[in-house]
């Protein structure tokens, strides 16, 4: 096959225009065929089969891991020689490069599903329904790990950083308006320390609200001085996404709100913010996400409770990670077990919250939903 | 009025990072004046001795760093290119939520994993690198056939702290990538070139910014990291046995701060400031550089409608 009909082949490809003909609609270029997958999957097969020769039959090689790796550098070099021979060197380092940049991609995930998976055999058998309902109080050494749960953990966990929420996402969503919308000598520098701020080691945070709250106050350590400790923690987090979705709103929708005469706060109110919803959850939930299994700031702040405390404002509290983090280092197996059983609740919480801000915000900007059409065509607008 | 609120919000966020460290270097002042300039090149920590520093802390932090960046950063851009360049358009939603949850997996699951799945199939890698590369000084292990003389290693806190910053890394550089402005792609595309070609001369320079960023990030965080290091590394105070990467003991800066918390009186406490104080101001440091770096790159980046 030479390379003009190749080339042809792929121009009559796929080309869809669906709803209005009158958009305009960017022409898929398919690049990837049936045919390509083939010979990827000989390839594969080849270098396999020469693998599995030399490791088993010519050389005292063995291990896992090294198979693996020798098998993939043979399926590189098979890829480049064979796509070299059909269609050049250039298209070859082309696909040479597809291949890699694929591979370690999907390759990640194996690691991430391993997390999951892990720790979804490890803590499902010890889950049962009481782990949400009893504390660790009545728990002994000797007690069975389906005895005695998370529930101080739970509410601990959910109180602080809800308490956190409520600090730090008015603060950072202003922070980003201001940075984006009004600006002026003092942006740069709230830009400036916004990025630093990003990377504070969050035991550091823990550090600064012991001794800038409990130390310098005269407070204990409660529920609520862990949740300041989250804020400073959330609070860059929400800020700088919040700036980067607030930046990417088109300069041309505030000059038409300015144009038609709205004040600058009616158009942030207005045009912008709702605008930059979606990014703005997502601002939200990366920052609930940075800290709902932060265990660090904890251990100084909080100092956690074998029995339920739902007072963030009174005496020790527990949370989620906070137990996890003391049960893990028990040496009994009971022990263990319960902590990975917290684990997964706690990856559980986690992978929820996704879910549902991914249904509530996941929707590209300007997306009409169902509830939303239903109200306006009641106000007769749609 | 609105004015007003907004740009005190912005000014309370500024005197936010002032009180960290102002409090920071006043309740550190205590210990940074028994110790002096001592306290940055001692290794021991034996506060009620008077005898405590956090040179060997703050090596192994770094170490740890740089091996997590290693292994990240390349990992990362392929991800991101996968996600914004490569992936069918159908894929490409489903895989940044993966990613996205991916980012969200807290450190500490991440540490518990390292401890008791990772750690158990890695020393053999640890075993194969020490036996037949131990001649790069920081590969050198000491009885390096024996797979006893590996776990608990730094190089193990980098390998999990690395799958901790990939997501994040990845999240940056994705939204880089994917505001490559399209004519130019076409142009590239147009001259003839093929998707390598048009990664290289059009997307990456545009998304080196993402990618400083997105790796500074990540350095930031593989700095900080706390629970998975400290549930990972056994500690050890010998800078030099900190540098053979490969060998059972490590240490950092917030695992110390960590562990030694709960068993600190008063002086002991003070001391771990000055640890936190030395770890704050090296972030901030390492974040300055590269929000510079950042800053000018991201100089006509954006395109107006």
């Amino acid at each position: 096959m030479t390379r003009t009909t190749e080339l042809l082949r792929r121009d009559d490809g796929v080309v869809e225009v669906p709803g209005d003909p009158a958009v305009e609609e960017r022409i898929a270029v398919r690049e990837f065929q049936g045919s390509d997958a083939i010979e990827l999957l000989g390839c594969a097969f080849g270098a396999f089969c020469l693998t599995w020769l030399v490791y088993e039959r010519l050389t005292p090689l063995s291990g896992g891991l090294g198979f693996f790796v020798s098998w993939y550098a043979l399926f590189l070099a098979a890829v480049w020689f064979v796509v070299r021979d059909r269609l050049g060197p250039l298209e070859a380092r082309d696909r040479l490069a597809r291949v890699v940049v694929a591979s370690v991609a999907l390759g990640l995930l194996i690691p991430l599903g391993l997390i999951v998976g892990y720790t979804f055999a490890r803590g499902f058998h010890a889950l049962r329904p009481q782990f949400f309902v009893q504390d660790q109080s009545r728990v002994g050494p000797l007690s069975p790990a389906t005895e005695g749960g998370g529930s101080a953990g739970i509410v601990g966990s959910l109180e602080m950083v809800g308490l956190a929420t409520l600090m730090s996402v008015p603060l950072g969503i202003l922070t980003a308006v201001f940075l984006n919308e009004i600006g002026g000598r003092l942006a740069r520098p709230v830009r400036m320390i916004v990025d630093a701020m990003s990377a504070i080691p969050s035991i550091v945070a823990g550090l600064f609200i012991y001794a800038a709250f409990i130390l310098a106050l005269h407070q204990r350590q409660t529920g609520f001085a862990a949740a300041l400790s989250l804020a400073v923690l959330m609070l860059p987090t929400v800020t700088r996404t919040a700036e980067v979705v607030l930046r990417l709103v088109p300069g041309g929708l505030r000059e038409a709100s300015l144009a038609l005469g709205g004040t600058e706060w009616s158009t942030v109110r207005r045009v912008v913010l709702p605008t930059a919803r979606t990014g703005l959850l997502t601002a939200v939930i990366l920052g609930v996400a940075r800290v709902i299994g932060e265990t660090a700031p904890l251990i100084l702040t909080a100092l956690g409770n074998t029995s339920l405390n739902a007072n963030p404002l009174k005496g020790n509290q527990d949370a989620l990670p906070l137990m996890i983090y003391r049960l893990i280092r028990f040496p009994q197996t009971a022990s263990i077990e319960r902590a990975w059983t917290g684990a997964l609740v706690l990856l559980g919480i986690v992978l929820v919250l996704f879910i549902v801000a991914r249904l509530l915000g996941g929707r590209g900007p300007g997306h009409i939903g169902r509830i939303k059409r239903y109200r306006l065509a009641r106000k007769g607008l749609a | 009025m609105y004015r007003s609120v907004a740009r005190g919000g912005g000014a309370l966020t500024l005197g936010l990072m002032g009180l960290i460290g102002l409090f920071l270097t006043v309740r550190s002042w205590k210990a940074l004046h028994a110790a002096g300039l001592g306290f940055f090149t001692r290794s021991a920590w034996q506060p009620s001795f008077g005898q405590f520093g956090v040179w060997s802390a703050l090596l192994g932090t770094v170490i740890i760093a740089v091996i997590a960046l290693v292994i990240a950063v390349p990992v990362a851009i392929c991800t991101a290119l996968f996600v914004t360049e490569y992936a069918p358009p159908r894929l490409r939603r489903p895989l940044t939520s993966f990613v996205d949850v991916l980012a969200a997996v807290p450190s500490l699951i991440y540490g518990l994993w390292g401890r008791f799945f990772l750690q158990p199939r890695a020393i053999y890698l640890s075993r194969f690198l020490g036996t037949h590369f131990g001649f790069i000084p920081f590969f050198h292990t000491k009885e390096a056939g024996s797979v006893a003389s590996y776990p608990a290693s730094t190089f193990i806190a980098g390998i999990v702290v690395a799958l901790m910053i990939v997501p994040i890394c990845t999240a940056v550089m994705r939204e880089v990538f994917s505001q490559a402005p399209p004519g130019e792609k076409e142009g590239a595309l147009a001259l003839g070139g093929t998707k390598l070609g048009v990664i290289r001369s059009v997307v990456l320079p545009f998304g080196k910014g993402g990618i400083i960023g997105g790796s500074m990030l990540g350095l930031g965080r593989a700095l900080g990291e706390t629970i998975a290091v400290t549930l990972i590394i056994s500690p050890v105070f010998d800078p030099h046995s900190l540098t053979h990467v490969l060998q059972t003991g490590g240490n950092s800066i917030a695992s110390l701060i960590a562990l030694r918390f709960s068993e600190s009186n008063e002086f002991g406490i003070s001391a771990l400031m000055a640890a936190g104080l030395t770890l704050f101001v090296l972030t901030l440091i390492v974040n300055a550089i590269a929000s510079a770096v950042v800053a000018r790159s991201r100089s006509g980046a954006a395109t107006e409608i």
